[in-house]
């Protein structure tokens, strides 16, 4: 956990003053809706289809079971008595009230949260992989550069007002489970002739025009990460688009003038910047490593007797199989809590779970939670002996379904149920396909299947890089909804190629479930996964089933 | 509109010129174009001479005057579109401009903090009731995360210096 | 602001003017007085452009109280009074078409 300090608790007071003070101008109508507008924005608050939406910044995914708890206080005091956690490892909280939100984020403050730049056309939560400071697979905790970026970035005077919103992640395993590639800005830490540095990609993102990221640097060394994202944003602020909302984010720019040219100005740009205020010596990464908690590893080793004995049940070994990874320190697991039941909508949780979630936290879990972009949550470091106990709570409380990364772990966006944006509904549909692939035996045996939902072509559902995409549209009044099959978030992103002709509501389970069949029984071998078995035979195939019945 | 200089109402010495007409026996707030075309014979004025620079072009373009000029008025089109944030940092931290930057258009109160810490020290407020909260605004926040050409300590750097050698 | 007088505004049937609460955004509807309504019942029905035009003009000089203000589609029922004539406005009126978590 990065612990803040005076200055943060001080930061968010005034925050929380300044946005009080902005509240009381608009009721009062001192300040125009078209004035206040972004400034709700920048901090957090949307209005949506029912009520004001409050997103909750939860900078790069990492949790306190103390912050735990002041989310289910916010949920039950202010909301509905649940939130959904979202694709970049936030909360929202739909059906807040205006005149409320300052005593609401005056409680988020005291634990140290806060909805701000997660909207606006400024930059948001940097995120990161969940599994950070836990894997082996990792060469150093990407959050102390993702840190670094918060603070960079936060209520920068020069970058508040951008042509469009700004996303940056940031990976440190081989394996990206932060979909680098799809954002604004993605950089992957590595280590190169005994330097730590990362590459550099600039210009992914999904919505309307999705492209995938370009490589601007190769290797950036880790002391200028600050000085080469200021000339990027620079380049950015100055020369991206603001004639037409649908052409201003920075991948049309990279676009328009060429990765060649955009990289070009970038440089030129950062020889300027580069070696001056913003250049990040040993102290100052110290610094910032000192205020990251590293908890107080039991000395344990790996598959004890305790663990060996839980095996036993078979509900306790598929759950094992399923939901838990490897950790760095022997006699430690990662544990993903699936927020994906049958029939549930995705990434849903109540006050009530919330609760729960922090007390497992604080008993097995070192008092830490992750959210991952999968809509799902991270206990990341769990004592091996205590993972039956943790099972048992977990199963009850209806966190603990076997199906991370199989089909029914749905990604969704909250789609026209809530959201102002939609063309149509995502979660029903989520629901209809979890009942349909509610037997654990069959799911598992489909094996890894990435299935992503969007209500409309801005894409929070992240559609184009579900190994099967789903997108929502409107005909006449009716729900219809693309497929897309073959896209992937992960080093090697990809996006989806349209199957066919959109679908009726009532038809996508049904198609969807073809598709599965016809996989099953294209593939060479269990062995090979749903989109090994795309990438061999192409859409063709699966074309033909899914139509066939039509 | 008021124009607020370093926190306080002062009234605007300059007179802005049209492009086709003589300049006054007066400090002048002339055109880009007109600085670019006329150049040296237009700063060799009696008086203390300003430009209105255009949010969508090169501010490095002034590099030529840059000692000259008295004055150079960025330009808000919409408090929305932050272009002139970036000419502003760029005039004083790479140009080094110790004039009067101002900002200009639809500048009001919420955007005061970020207009000074990019180096504006001139704010030509949209709205009369905005000009009396430019202190109360400019003091909302003691704590500033990145560091600018305004020299502010960030927590960062505050950390390190607080912490024995 | 475009003066909702020059805006050009095409609507198809019966239709109606809503908007969000400004305080708290609960989904209001204009009433025929200028007043909101909570209940779309209430609100005032018009069936061409210039008379939707008209009313938006009268939403939008009060965002002082609801604010996002639009014309909505809307079908007359039985008793003549408006329902809602689309999925989003359905939704509107009735809330998320699933069960919100924890109401079970």
């Amino acid at each position: 956990m990065y612990i803040y300090d005076e200055f943060d608790r001080t930061f968010l007071h005034e925050r929380v003053n300044e946005f009080r003070d902005q509240v009381v101008r608009r009721l009062s109508g001192e300040l125009s809706e078209e004035e206040f507008k972004p400034l709700r924005l920048m901090n957090g608050v949307y209005l949506q289809l029912h009520a004001y939406m409050l997103r909750i910044a939860i900078p790069y995914g990492t949790l306190s079971a103390a912050q735990m708890r002041a989310l289910a206080h916010v949920a039950r005091r202010y909301d509905r008595g649940y939130g959904h956690f979202t694709t970049r490892q936030n909360i929202q909280f739909n059906w807040i009230k205006l005149d409320e939100l300052p005593d609401a984020m005056a409680d988020l403050a005291a634990a140290g949260m806060h909805g701000l730049q997660t909207s606006g056309n400024c930059i948001r939560n940097t995120t990161t992989d969940q599994w950070a400071a836990a894997t082996p697979e990792e060469i150093e905790d990407p959050r102390l550069y993702a840190e670094i970026i918060r603070q960079w970035s936060t209520l920068h005077p020069e970058f508040t007002y951008l042509p469009r919103k700004f996303k940056i992640a940031i990976t440190a395993a081989k394996h990206d489970r932060a979909a680098i590639r799809v954002h604004d800005i993605g950089l992957r830490l590595y280590r190169k002739d005994g330097q730590t540095g990362f590459e550099v990609i600039v210009g992914g993102g999904l919505g309307r025009t999705p492209f995938i990221g370009k490589t601007v640097r190769e290797f950036l060394p880790r002391e200028h990460l600050l000085s080469y994202l200021e000339a990027i944003l620079r380049t950015y602020n100055a020369g991206g688009r603001r004639d037409n909302i649908y052409k201003a984010r920075i991948k049309i720019q990279v676009h328009e003038i060429g990765t060649e040219e955009f990289s070009r100005r970038v440089e030129e740009e950062w020889a300027q910047l580069k070696d001056g205020a913003l250049t990040l010596d040993d102290a100052a990464l110290d610094a910032i490593r000192a205020h990251f908690q590293v908890p107080d590893f039991e000395a344990l080793e790996d598959g004890g007797p305790e663990l060996a004995a839980a095996k036993a049940d078979p509900a306790f070994a598929r759950w094992y199989a399923n939901a838990v990874a490897p950790h760095r320190v022997p006699g430690h697991a990662i544990v993903t809590l699936s927020l994906k039941p049958v029939g549930g909508p995705p990434g849903d949780a109540t006050a009530d779970q919330m609760d729960a979630i922090a007390d497992l936290a604080d008993r097995y879990a070192y008092g830490e939670i992750r959210v991952a972009h999968e809509q799902n949550l991270t206990l990341p470091h769990v004592r091996q002996k205590d993972l039956l106990a943790l099972w048992q709570v977990l199963d009850a409380q209806g966190l603990a379904t076997p199906n991370i990364g199989l089909i029914s772990d749905i990604i969704a966006c909250p789609g026209l149920d809530y959201c102002s944006l939609a063309n149509a509904r995502s979660i029903p549909l989520a629901q209809d396909l979890t009942k349909r692939f509610a037997d654990n035996d069959r799911i598992a045996d489909i094996g890894r299947v990435h299935l992503n939902i969007s209500g409309c072509i801005n894409a929070c559902g992240h559609h184009h890089v579900g190994h099967i995409g789903i997108l929502g549209v409107e005909k006449q009044d009716q729900e219809f909804y693309q497929i897309t099959l073959g896209g992937k978030a992960n080093h090697k992103a990809k996006l989806g190629e349209l199957l066919g002709p959109a679908v009726p509501e009532s038809e996508v389970v049904d198609v969807v479930e073809r598709i599965l069949d016809t996989y099953l029984e294209l593939r060479t071998s269990p062995a090979e996964t749903f989109i090994a078995a795309v990438q061999r035979l192409g859409i063709e195939p699966f074309k033909d089933s899914a139509y066939a019945a039509r | 509109m008021p124009l607020v200089k370093t926190g306080v109402v002062i009234a605007d010495p300059f007179v802005t010129v049209a492009d086709d007409a003589a300049l006054p026996d007066a400090p002048a707030l002339v055109s880009a174009a007109r600085l670019l075309a006329e150049g040296e014979a237009l700063l060799a004025h009696a008086h203390p001479v300003g430009v209105i620079w255009p949010n969508n072009k090169d501010v490095l373009e002034l590099a030529p005057f840059i000692g000259r000029l008295a004055l150079v008025a960025l330009v808000f089109p919409k408090f929305r579109d932050g272009r002139a944030y970036t000419q502003a940092r760029l005039l004083r931290e790479r140009l080094g401009f110790t004039g009067e930057l101002r900002a200009t258009g639809n500048v009001l109160r919420d955007q005061f903090l970020l207009m000074v810490r990019c180096g504006f020290d001139a704010l030509d407020v949209a709205k009369d009731s905005d000009a009396a909260a430019v202190e109360k605004e400019l003091h909302s926040y003691s704590v500033f995360y990145q560091p600018t050409g305004d020299g502010r300590p960030t927590p960062l750097r505050a950390r390190l210096g607080a912490r024995p050698a | 602001m475009t003066s909702p007088l020059q805006q050009k505004l095409k609507i198809n049937g019966p239709t109606v003017i809503t908007a969000n609460r400004l305080g708290d955004g609960v989904v209001v509807w204009l009433r025929a007085d200028g007043s909101w309504s909570l209940d779309i019942g209430d609100a005032a029905v018009v069936t061409t452009s210039t008379e939707a035009l008209r009313l938006l003009g009268i939403a939008n000089a009060d965002e002082n109280r609801a604010v996002g203000a639009y014309p909505a589609p809307v079908v007359l029922d039985a008793a003549g009074l408006p329902r809602p004539a689309n999925l989003r406005e359905r939704i509107r009126v009735g809330g998320p078409t699933v069960a919100l978590p924890g109401a079970a």
